[in-house]
């Protein structure tokens, strides 16, 4: 090649600069590399990242005290306007005067006509219980209210003027709030708007949510214990041996859970096969047979079973290629086996141990269905509030604010999954 | 020279092979001894004769035998004559296999098998921990497969009990029967009574809620499999291009369904699906399909993406370059390549959506039965051995599935020329 055509542009057959053209080329390549993967993006956030999107707007929305919503027609009509006004011209903390009880009176006749007045007094219920019936009430002889309206008030309900419910009625004036995610953690507001803790009777939550990192550190401790020596027994056997022995950690990974939580009642029940079998050798009365189901017990065997595949997979794919020569030369230096298996071959399984813990962790955090089932009162872990919240007591703000919250913790340990392990690296069997 | 090294060695480890057995029959002794709640002496003078007449069988074995082999035969066929006399067929077999092993532990013990195949320079500790390690191994393996084989004798329990009645431990048969796999059959039907021609079928097939169930599931599954199938293939091919952009975000969020707790799923798509009005489309399954193909949809990816890794991408450039399109190349070479990644991962995806019940609970219309409602509903009511025939049968669906995703990956792995690891 002469010096003139290696100064000169290189180009394409039709003359275009290459390196532009090789530009293109890649664009191409990488649209048609995201066309690929498009339709399957646009579904999942369609059907999976909208619908929790949804239920995020939830938790800080909720305008069942601003808006009624007439079922069947879905008319909308904006509810308590008069006291909104109110609101919106005193400043919090304000004594509610005879113009307050009169804005209050006005929207009364409006929930009255629109039967609405249920849904705002749960929307008020969710912060100060007690309040639907006083609504309901009110509503109910909305058109009997005369001035002074304060006294009138007063007549049906002493609590009416109580501040606290007029902090509540001021905070859910606004659609927009965050006292669910207070209740969330325990917290609430006092009359002048200052965050407390709520009475030590009722907090609920914080103690729900140690309850369910405690027993995910437990049950991923109880699946790393279990796990570890099958692990290392499948990774060392020969391939025609381990094969085998792996169907004995797939098929449960293949069952569906709900037959394996059966299978754990049926065993642990106290009319069931283990304590049956206790009884039979004589190690256990018959009158003090162990309670083993309906309290964390259950929920801590059941669910280290169900998660114990997920562990040990993890373990067995670091640990095969570990090389077993390592090892033997540590023996071969004076190595006590404890020294060469502390040493050399338990560091190599880091990687293994961390990418099965948090797997297992993160599973275990958001269960549902076997602390449902073998749970009992005591076993319940945060999923469960929430679909009681979502079931029972219908507080779906306070079911979407607990569910944020446990979506974030999650997320950030998948998060620290990716970069620590990598999803490429998840694998099934 | 040599026998005479091996008769040396069996008479220096007499004294350690019969104490042992004789500490292990004192100990059996004692713990059924303990079960029939006897007496201090009584027990006591039982754990002294056994312990004698166990060491002297095992000094008898060893002396008169030359081999395992004929030791084992002798012995297995007394103890199959003993367990005749004692009581029944179930009996004699239970003796035969029960001296068999004890003749086999005698030798294994007194020749000093146990050191076979393992490195010469363990010291004796080192031995006994390891066959300590195999057997706590054991214990984990029952504990992971006990719970689910358990379930499978107990659902042709005759009687409506949850535990092992005295038939059936004594192998009678009148302790079995299948009448709640009948009653799988029968419940919900019109008439359960008739007689079984063909219009008790018809009902069945009609009226039976656990077949309804069935139906639902599998209709639902399937539908959730092919959408779920489809749309990850085709992007598992996309996201396996080195070209690919964003490719780990893009990943993270397929992915996540997995990931996000099935409770925050099921209460977002609550939140969705009535702010969009699903139910009033009046399409049936729509909702629950949609969600169960986004659960199966992670499990896809990852079986496809994993047979296209190592993938050699000069296999299609070499299509091309034969005058293939990119259709035809798709089909005739990487489909092949692919094809039992996708084949897994569609039945994994089958798998998760015939075992979901939280979405269903949440979402599903009132006639939107599928088995795991079905489940559901009924271990939280009225919980009947009929539960346990279902898991049966889900159980043996499982074994098959694992047969072949099993076998689909030594194929998988053959096809691509990876030593399987």
């Amino acid at each position: 090649m002469s010096d003139a055509t290696a100064n000169q542009l290189l180009t394409t057959a039709d003359g275009k600069p290459l390196k532009s053209a090789l530009a293109r080329a890649e664009r191409r390549a990488r649209h048609r590399a995201f066309l690929l993967v498009l339709p399957l993006l646009a579904f999942i956030l369609i059907t999976f990242v909208t619908p929790i999107a949804q239920m995020l707007h939830q938790s800080v929305y909720n305008e069942g005290f601003t808006m009624h919503t007439e079922i069947g027609s879905g008319e909308r009509t904006p509810i308590m306007v008069n006291i909104k006004e109110w609101f919106d011209q005193n400043p919090a903390g304000t004594e509610p005067d005879e113009a307050a009880f009169a804005a209050l009176a006005e929207d009364m006749k409006t929930l009255r006509e629109l039967r609405a007045a249920g849904s705002a007094g749960t929307r008020i219920n969710y912060e100060r219980s007690g309040t639907r019936s006083m609504f309901t009430k009110a509503a109910r002889n909305a058109n009997k209210l005369e001035p002074p309206f304060k006294e009138a008030f007063i007549d049906l309900d002493e609590d009416w003027t109580d501040p606290a419910l007029w902090r509540v009625m001021r905070d859910a004036s606004s659609a927009y709030t965050m006292n669910f995610y207070l209740a969330a953690i325990d917290l609430t507001k006092s009359p002048d708007g200052d965050i407390t803790s709520v009475a030590q009777n009722r907090q609920v939550y914080v103690t729900l949510f140690q309850r369910t990192l405690f027993l995910s550190v437990l049950i991923t401790f109880l699946t790393f214990a279990l796990g570890y020596p099958v692990a290392h027994l499948l990774a060392t056997l020969p391939l025609r041996y381990s094969n085998l022995l792996m169907i004995l950690v797939l098929l449960p990974f293949w069952t569906s859970l709900l037959v394996r939580t059966t299978s754990w009642m049926v065993l642990l029940q106290s009319q069931g096969v283990i304590n049956d079998a206790l009884v039979g050798v004589g190690l256990l009365g018959d009158e003090n047979r162990l309670q083993m189901m309906y309290n964390q017990i259950g929920t801590v065997v059941a669910m280290t079973h169900i998660l114990l595949p997920f562990m040990v997979l993890p373990l067995y794919s670091v640990m095969r290629p570990i090389n077993p020569s390592y090892v033997r030369a540590a023996r071969s230096l004076g190595a006590t086996s404890w020294t060469a298996f502390w040493r050399i071959y338990f560091p190599q399984t880091i990687p293994g141990i961390g990418a099965g813990a948090l797997l297992v962790f993160i599973l275990s955090v958001g269960y549902y269905i076997t602390p449902a089932l073998v749970g009992g009162a005591s076993g319940q872990l945060i999923s469960n509030l929430i679909a009681f919240h979502m079931q029972n007591s219908l507080n779906w703000s306070l079911a979407a604010a607990l569910a944020a919250l446990l979506l974030g913790g999650v997320l950030i340990l998948y998060w620290l999954y990716d970069r620590l392990v990598g999803i490429d690296n998840l694998k099934l069997g | 020279m040599n026998t005479e090294l091996s008769k040396n060695q069996a008479t220096a480890s007499f004294r350690f092979s019969l104490s042992l057995f004789a500490l292990l029959s004192a100990f059996v002794v004692l713990v059924v001894m303990n079960a029939r709640a006897s007496g201090l002496i009584e027990a006591a003078t039982a754990m002294l004769v056994t312990s004698a007449v166990a060491a002297g069988v095992a000094f008898v074995l060893v002396s008169v035998f030359d081999t395992k082999r004929t030791a084992m035969i002798v012995l297995g066929a007394m103890g199959l004559v003993l367990g005749l006399f004692a009581g029944g067929v179930g009996m004699a077999i239970a003796g035969a296999i029960l001296s068999v092993l004890i003749a086999h532990f005698v030798f294994w013990i007194h020749y000093r098998h146990y050191r076979d195949g393992l490195p010469n320079y363990l010291s004796s500790n080192e031995i006994l921990w390891h066959y300590t390690y195999l057997i706590i191994c054991a214990v984990i393996f029952v504990f992971l497969i006990a719970p689910i084989l358990v379930i499978i004798p107990l659902s042709f329990n005759v009687e409506p009990y949850f535990t092992f009645t005295e038939k059936m431990l004594a192998f009678d048969p009148d302790g079995y029967s299948a009448r709640w796999y009948d009653l799988l059959l029968t419940f919900g039907m019109l008439e359960p009574d008739a007689p079984r021609d063909m219009s008790w079928w018809a009902d069945a097939w009609a009226n039976a809620n656990w077949i309804n169930a069935a139906k639902n599931s599998i209709i639902i599954g399937f539908f959730a499999t092919i959408l779920a199938t489809t749309l990850g293939t085709i992007a598992a091919l996309g996201l396996s291009r080195s070209e690919m952009p964003y490719r780990r975000a893009i990943m993270a969020i397929l992915i996540s369904p997995m990931i996000v707790p099935i409770i925050i799923v099921a209460t977002g798509l609550f939140f969705f699906y009535s702010k969009v009005g699903i139910h009033t489309w009046g399409i049936p399954y729509f909702g629950v399909v949609l969600a169960h193909a986004t659960l199966g949809i992670p499990f896809v990816i990852i079986t496809v993406t994993a047979t296209l890794v190592g993938f050699d991408h000069s296999l299609t450039r070499a299509a091309a370059s034969l005058g293939a399109d990119p259709v035809a190349t798709f089909r005739r070479v990487q489909m092949p390549l692919i094809l039992p990644g996708v084949v897994s991962g569609a039945l994994f995806a089958f798998v998760t959506s015939f075992d979901e019940v939280v979405v269903v609970l949440f979402v599903g219309a009132l006639d939107e039965q599928t088995i795991p409602r079905q489940m559901w509903n009924g271990i939280r009511e009225q919980i009947s051995p009929a539960i346990l025939s279902v898991a049966t049968i889900l159980v043996v669906i499982s074994i098959l599935l694992l047969t072949t995703v099993e076998l689909l990956r030594r194929r998988s792995e053959r096809l691509r020329g990876v030593t399987p690891h």
